[in-house]
């Protein structure tokens, strides 16, 4: 269990994987393994922008998930991501869809 | 001589269709010396239980459960096997064995039985998946196609198909049925097992299928599943992509049977392999090498009424997202 958060130790992510024998993970060294976390916060943010949400590293350990008015959960890694998002916002986060993926080319064009 | 438990015991996961072969090729393959210490785990679904009869081995490596369908009923009793099974060896009350199979019912949906693996806290510290063997059969296997949706998925997330009663069928039957098999599952390795010594690292070294070339498959538009893939010349950036794929999965995993493919990722020598069934993608794992001189990123998705149109542009999307502007980040040393 998280000392910090209380959440408790679970499934390992795919993006996430322990650093291991024949496994790709940028884990292994605490440099990159915060590279990641940044890269992934801007990458996030930009898809997360449609939907009024905002992600945050949370003390390299979590990230923080919060919208425009300022409510906010704790999110362990990216597979619990999107379902929390979709919790916040209220809206279906759906990749495939076609007015999101305008909104995502015209932002980033 | 095996003299100590490797770190990860591969599990092979062996399915297919009721009445399409599972229990005779296991007993072929057991019939291997290369195969002397595999551990069996027999899953059966009905009152009396057979299958381990037919195997003809019964010792302490066999395992049979029987009390209901791996997918429903006793994935409980499947991790409580394997969990004993690793006990015993490690405290040698049974011989070290390096790999596991596991025979499902002929119904069970392949899905939950690597997710039990992957979910377990004990279990996937000690075993990792290492491919799915779908058994089909030559005979019956286009109608079973056509009629149950169990049949197409377990084809679907094949690593390797293996076409039984080939010696029974006319070519004329196989061959559509190949057809199909391929349009389902272009990245499958397909074996026709009815003919010929049967080689147990053929079908247990699964890994060596993912990545056969995939083209456009034909017959693509098969009224269940499409197969399509994504090859992409630019080296992919790693963060995209996974902030991408569990986008995709969170909203559509239950309709991507399969994702399976080998990427260039922007400053990494070695190819990177990904692997998932429905919402469940298993750790990455780094290649020593590129299987061949094709150094693109090629990305093959098995999914059921999901227009491929819509993933392709996703994709490319996401992909012009993660190329804006990632190379500019310094991140301090120290903490």
């Amino acid at each position: 269990m998280c000392a910090l958060c209380g959440g408790l130790g679970g499934d390992e992510h795919w993006t996430d994987a322990v650093a291991r024998e024949g496994v790709y993970t940028r884990n292994a060294d605490p440099v990159q393994r915060r590279r990641e976390r940044a890269l992934r916060v801007r990458v996030a943010n930009r898809a997360l922008k449609p939907f009024g949400l905002r992600l945050a590293d949370w003390q390299g350990a979590s990230f923080l998930l919060t919208t425009l008015t300022g409510k906010s959960e704790i999110v362990g890694d990216l597979g619990h991501l999107w379902s929390t998002a979709e919790r916040l916002s209220g809206r279906l986060c759906d990749p495939l869809d076609p007015d999101f993926l305008a909104r995502l080319d015209a932002n980033h064009a | 001589m095996l003299r100590e438990p490797p770190a990860f015991t591969p599990v092979t996961l062996l399915t297919g269709f009721l009445g399409s072969g599972k229990t005779t090729l296991l007993r072929r393959l057991l019939a291997d010396p290369a195969l002397h210490d595999t551990a069996v785990i027999i899953n059966e679904f009905g009152e009396i239980a057979l299958d381990h009869l037919l195997v003809e081995r019964l010792d302490e490596q066999t395992v049979l459960l029987s009390s209901g369908c791996l997918c429903c009923t006793v994935r409980g009793e499947l991790a409580s096997a394997m969990r004993d099974l690793h006990s015993r060896r490690e405290r040698g009350a049974v011989p070290l064995f390096r790999r596991l199979v596991i025979e499902s019912t002929g119904l069970a949906d392949p899905f939950p039985v690597l997710s039990t693996l992957r979910a377990d806290p004990v279990l996937r510290h000690h075993f990792r998946a290492a491919g799915v063997v779908t058994t089909v059969d030559a005979v019956n296997g286009l109608a079973q196609l056509d009629r149950h949706i169990e049949s197409m998925r377990q084809a679907a997330v094949a690593d390797v198909i293996a076409l039984t009663k080939t010696d029974l069928a006319e070519e004329e039957h196989i061959s559509p049925l190949v057809a199909r098999l391929g349009a389902i599952n272009p990245a499958a390795q397909l074996l026709r097992v009815a003919e010929g010594p049967l080689s147990a690292d053929d079908l247990l070294a699964a890994g060596g299928s993912l990545f056969k070339a995939v083209a456009e498959p034909e017959g693509a538009a098969h009224a269940k599943a499409h197969a399509f893939s994504i090859v992409v010349e630019e080296p992919l950036d790693w963060s995209t992509f996974g902030i991408w794929l569990t986008m995709l999965l969170n909203r559509h995993g239950a309709s991507i049977l399969r994702v399976k493919g080998i990427l260039a990722l922007q400053g990494e020598a070695r190819p990177v392999a990904v692997h998932g069934v429905q919402h469940l993608v298993h750790a990455p794992t780094h290649l020593s090498c590129w299987p061949d001189s094709d150094r693109r990123s090629r990305l093959v998705f098995i999914v059921e009424g999901i227009d491929p149109e819509l993933i392709q542009r996703s994709f490319a999307v996401f992909a012009r997202l993660g190329a804006s502007g990632t190379c500019d980040l310094s991140i301090p040393s120290s903490h």
